[in-house]
């Protein structure tokens, strides 16, 4: 249960003369759901692109644990479809799906790193490609009806609901089997309904024996979702521990009063 | 129906076209004894004239916009035209196959060879679109120097057939892949570019190929071109001029069904949504695993790869090829195709192919404004319907529940 599957170390990142990140180090145990929160600005978004290929840290160093090949895999420095591939898959804090592609169309997208098929199976269709090809379909199906999402499997995702679109974002990355999921504010736009069905969605995620790790703006959602919590601000890690912990810390109330009074 | 205003912007146009077009329409100047002729009636039709189409174009317009306000409110926006509805039951779509096949077959016992080698070429440019399609329409990658790779595959036959007697079965598959490794020579300098930028590179690449062909005499002969290429052996019997177009007529029909066929596939494969996937967003589709190199680079080679193999049907059908066929202005037609018929859609490029191709040939009276009438009807098409002819749909897929039954 509380192996450590994601170690993150020394990170740093800087951006001309703006250093984003500033020697952070996290780790994500197997199975829980981890938050990062932090003002606007602190640095959370930046830390999921270096993670995952986006961009190139400065500094530092990010391992992957696969226990189930015993495997201890350096992501820093690999390409953003190379680290999907060892595991890590993302959603996007403003949303980027494939608009003018079909709903399972986008799943089956996620499906593309586990399967193989190129140019000579898309001409001979032979019986490989077709079982492959199926078991895409069937999968991506699957998980469309977890998140609730069937009844518009063959609608453009365009045309989805807003909320609708957020949990598509999840879907995809599900698809992908993720050793770790990183959901950048998956709640960021919902109304009240829309984040309590996003909450039971995740929580169901969880269930299932998938290990997250979130960033989130709304409090309630992570006080009440999160086994532990990181807090940054400014790029540097002011806090880390389980929610009561973080609820009470000095340094992040002054972070987050902090921001307020500027504001 | 239209306002005061809008008659009067509406004349307001009319009157700066009469000032535009005056010094073509109105001046004319007998160089020779040296009279300048004033055509005053000109200044009238000019002004009727484009104050009609102004007003057509508002009113086209407004029918658009309430056409789309339909839409929104049946919530049907799938975007299927008549012709997918047909296509999608089966025995309409089997009656559409066997009407169109039988009309390509007996077309060349009903007209003159002449219109078989017309029909012919619209059919090169059909295959040619379905290829520039997988690039443009499917990957989103704008190429504008299509035409080199045509231009690979008709001097590829071109040479090996006057150096080494080759003939075009072999060289065939030949051109195609040469073609398709020079897809891939090009795309790798371009893996990080996009959009104009894209554009201007391969803009670039595809003048570079003429040039090349043009200025280095010793290799392609320059500008005088290579001639007396074979046509097309047909196990080894000697063919009229008569049979050779019929032939080769008969070699197009087959190749764009095969095309059709391979791109339709391709289409509905893995690789096939990993280029829209990169068309629509390339960060998002990185990010789900999708090797950004490997999925250019097949999109360029197989783009290519249509390309080089129609070049050499070019070659072995006019017999004589020179670098003046492969300008920048045959990429844009080629790009105009894929446009005008709707990106990413196999009916839509195979219409807009025939329609570029054909129009032009039987509105041969028109020929001096034959690129006015290209701009203008591009203008059109991106204004009214900017997603082409036949706007391309994805492919839904019917899940066969197990023991579950819903809708
Ligand atoms: N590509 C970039 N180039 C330059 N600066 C950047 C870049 N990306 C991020 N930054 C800077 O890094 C800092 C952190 O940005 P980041 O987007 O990671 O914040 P965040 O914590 O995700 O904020 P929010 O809660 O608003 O999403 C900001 O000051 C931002 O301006
Ligand atoms: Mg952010």
């Amino acid at each position: 249960m509380s192996e450590t599957i994601l170690e993150v170390h020394g990170l740093t990142m800087d951006f001309g003369g703006v250093r984003a990140l500033n020697n952070l180090d996290l780790d994500v145990r197997s199975g829980e759901i981890a938050a990062l929160i932090g003002p606007n600005g602190a640095g959370k978004t930046t830390f999921f692109n270096c993670l995952t290929g986006l961009y190139l840290p400065t500094k530092g160093d990010i391992f992957l644990y696969r226990r189930d090949k015993d495997k201890k895999i350096s992501l820093k420095g690999l390409k953003p479809n190379k680290v999907t591939e060892h595991g890590l898959a993302r959603t996007f804090q403003n949303i980027r799906l494939f608009p003018m592609m079909t709903v399972l169309e986008n799943v089956m997208i996620g499906r593309h790193c586990r399967t193989k098929a190129f140019v000579i199976g898309a001409f001979f269709r032979g019986p490989r490609t077709r079982r492959e090809e199926e078991e895409i379909i069937e999968m991506s199906h699957r998980i469309l009806e977890k998140v609730g999402l069937s009844r518009f499997e063959n609608d453009f995702a365009m045309n989805l609901p807003y909320g609708a679109q957020r949990r598509l974002e999840i879907a995809r990355a599900l698809a992908t089997e993720p050793v770790l999921l990183l959901l950048d504010e998956p709640a960021a736009g919902m109304n009240p309904y829309e984040t309590i069905e996003l909450v039971n969605l995740i929580q169901e995620i969880a269930t299932d024996g998938q290990s997250i790790l979130l960033i989130e703006h709304d409090m309630k959602l992570v006080m009440s979702l999160s086994d532990r919590i990181f807090v940054m601000d400014y790029g540097k890690k002011i806090a880390q521990g389980r929610p009561e912990e973080i609820r009470l810390n000095p340094a992040v109330i002054t972070a987050y009063l902090g921001e307020e009074v500027d504001a | 129906m239209f306002t005061l205003q809008e008659l009067k912007r509406s004349a307001l146009i009319s009157l700066w076209f009469v000032f535009l077009t005056f010094p073509i329409m109105v001046v004319k100047v007998n160089s020779i004894e040296k009279t300048v002729q004033w055509r005053w009636m000109n200044v009238v039709y000019v002004l009727v004239g484009s104050f009609v189409l102004s007003l057509l174009f508002r009113y086209f317009l407004y029918r658009k916009e309430q056409q789309s306000g339909e839409d929104e409110q049946q919530g049907d926006n799938t975007g299927r035209s008549l012709i997918h509805r047909l296509l999608i039951v089966p025995k309409y779509r089997n009656m559409i196959y066997g009407v169109l096949l039988g009309t390509a077959v007996v077309f060349p016992f009903l007209t003159s060879s002449y219109q078989v080698n017309i029909m012919t070429t619209a059919l090169m440019y059909v295959v040619l679109g379905l290829g520039l399609n997988i690039v443009v329409g499917l990957a989103g990658l704008l190429d504008l120097g299509y035409v080199a790779f045509y231009a690979v595959g008709a001097y590829s036959y071109a040479l090996l057939n006057y150096h080494f007697g080759l003939g075009f079965w072999a060289v065939l598959p030949i051109g195609g892949l040469l073609a398709a490794m020079f897809g891939i020579l090009l795309g790798f300098p371009v893996l990080r570019l996009r959009g104009d930028y894209l554009a201007i590179v391969t803009l670039g690449f595809g003048e570079i190929i003429r040039l090349v062909l043009e200025n280095w005499g010793g290799f392609s002969q320059g500008p005088s071109g290579i001639s007396n290429i074979s046509r097309p052996g047909f196990f080894g019997i000697e063919l009229s001029l008569e049979m050779a177009i019929v032939y080769i007529y008969y070699l197009m029909v087959l190749f764009v069904i095969v095309t059709i066929f391979l791109v339709n596939r391709l289409q509905d494969s893995r690789l096939g949504r990993a280029w829209i996937a990169l068309r629509e967003d390339e960060i998002a589709c990185q990010a789900m695993g999708i090797d950004k190199i490997k999925t250019k680079l097949a999109a360029f080679s197989l783009g290519a790869l249509w390309a080089g193999i129609i070049g050499v049907v070019f070659a072995a059908k006019t017999t004589f090829i020179n670098p003046a066929s492969f300008t920048f202005l045959e990429s844009a037609i080629i790009l105009s195709i894929v446009v005008l018929g709707g990106m990413g859609s196999i009916i839509g490029v195979i219409i807009g192919a025939l329609v570029l191709i054909l129009l032009p040939e039987y509105l041969r009276a028109l020929s001096e404004f034959r690129m006015l009438a290209f701009g203008a009807i591009l203008v059109c098409m991106m204004v009214f319907r900017p997603q082409g002819i036949i706007a391309s749909i994805r492919r839904t897929y019917t899940y066969k529940p197990r023991n579950r039954d819903e809708a």
